[in-house]
């Protein structure tokens, strides 16, 4: 039960990181062109693995409940954060993110920089900018591979479910050759932050010497509160926004590089 | 002198941003609740609810707060 629970979260929470840094290699890839794009792309892919190899196995030598008290806590702070704003986004409170805007906006942006090649990349700006992107969308999801595998002991389990991701979202982006606009990322999020929510909860409480009734079913009760709190706190702020009236249409923002 | 400040404050910034994130309360607040459930459970007391309320307050409290924030401006 553990194990599927820690591949889908692994997977949903990669994939919504995939699908955004995708909007910004392939706006860098069609305007600058795609050899300094995908360079920058392996080597944020190097560097989130090199991340993953070095944490891992260190985390690894922690007692198990200080790590779990800190891992615990460290999933409990990003899951809220991923909670509540996909409860704003899904009430109207805050723009939902759209990946095709967001496209381009972006592609305007870089096609306006100037060409200037370093070392045995042609096309540094466009390196960069891949690389950011995928480092900077990765990391949160190498952290979660990295605390939630070594919590359960199965790091290598955690990878496949970030590598499937990966692979499914490259293919559907390679497939459709645009943003994945109509992913449905708001409620893949908020999937998402329960569970971070949900397992941070479990686990910073074991770590801080808490015995659950039930053991590992109490997990089980935490997911189902933390996911009716949330779908009621949904329900009643959209109804708070109908009552106040649409959210203003969102102004040029630039892209952001982060969740 | 002024990169290497330049540099760390970045650096700082960049790590703040990650792992705090945008409401600095919500992570005060889990460091708070997770402090007072391993008060509880070293005093042997039933401590496994405290915790899952503590995150459901702030969670409601982070909400409400960015809400009253949006329908001010």
């Amino acid at each position: 039960m553990r194990d599927v629970l820690l591949v889908s979260t692994v997977f949903l929470a990669c994939a919504v990181e995939a699908v955004e840094a995708l909007t910004i290699v392939l706006a860098v890839g069609v305007s600058r062109g795609w050899r300094s794009a995908l360079q920058g792309v392996a080597a944020g892919l190097a560097a989130l693995a090199v991340i993953v190899a070095a944490l891992g196995p260190a985390l690894t030598l922690v007692p198990i409940d200080a790590l779990r008290l800190f891992v615990g806590g460290l999933l409990l702070i990003f899951g809220l954060g991923w909670l509540r704003k996909s409860i704003l986004r899904a009430s109207g409170f805050k723009t939902l993110h759209d990946e095709e805007a967001i496209y381009v906006r972006e592609l305007a942006a870089v096609r306006a920089v100037e060409r200037r090649g370093r070392a045995v990349v042609g096309d540094w700006y466009a390196f960069t900018l891949s690389f950011k992107g995928v480092l900077l969308e990765g990391l949160e999801v190498a952290f979660i591979v990295v605390t939630f595998g070594s919590n359960q002991g199965s790091i290598p389990l955690a990878t496949l479910g970030a590598a499937a991701a990966v692979l499914v979202v490259t293919a559907a982006g390679v497939a459709v050759r645009g943003p994945l606009a109509r992913v449905p990322e708001n409620t893949m999020k908020f999937a998402v932050g329960v569970l971070l929510t949900s397992f941070g909860t479990f686990w910073a409480a074991e770590g801080a010497g808490v015995e659950w009734p039930g053991n590992d079913a109490a997990l089980l009760g935490v997911l189902g509160v933390v996911t009716a709190t949330a779908l009621v706190m949904t329900v009643a702020l959209r109804r708070l926004r109908a009552y106040d009236g649409p959210l203003p249409p969102e102004s040029g923002q630039p892209v952001r590089l982060h969740p | 002198m002024n990169g290497a400040v330049r540099w760390i404050r970045a650096f700082g910034t960049f790590w703040w941003d990650f792992i705090v994130g945008d409401d600095w309360r919500v992570a005060a607040g889990v460091v708070a609740a997770i402090a007072v459930t391993a008060a509880l459970a070293h005093a042997n007391r039933t401590a496994w609810w405290f915790l899952p309320l503590a995150v459901l307050a702030l969670l409601t409290f982070s909400l409400l707060s960015s809400v009253r924030g949006a329908r001010r401006s």
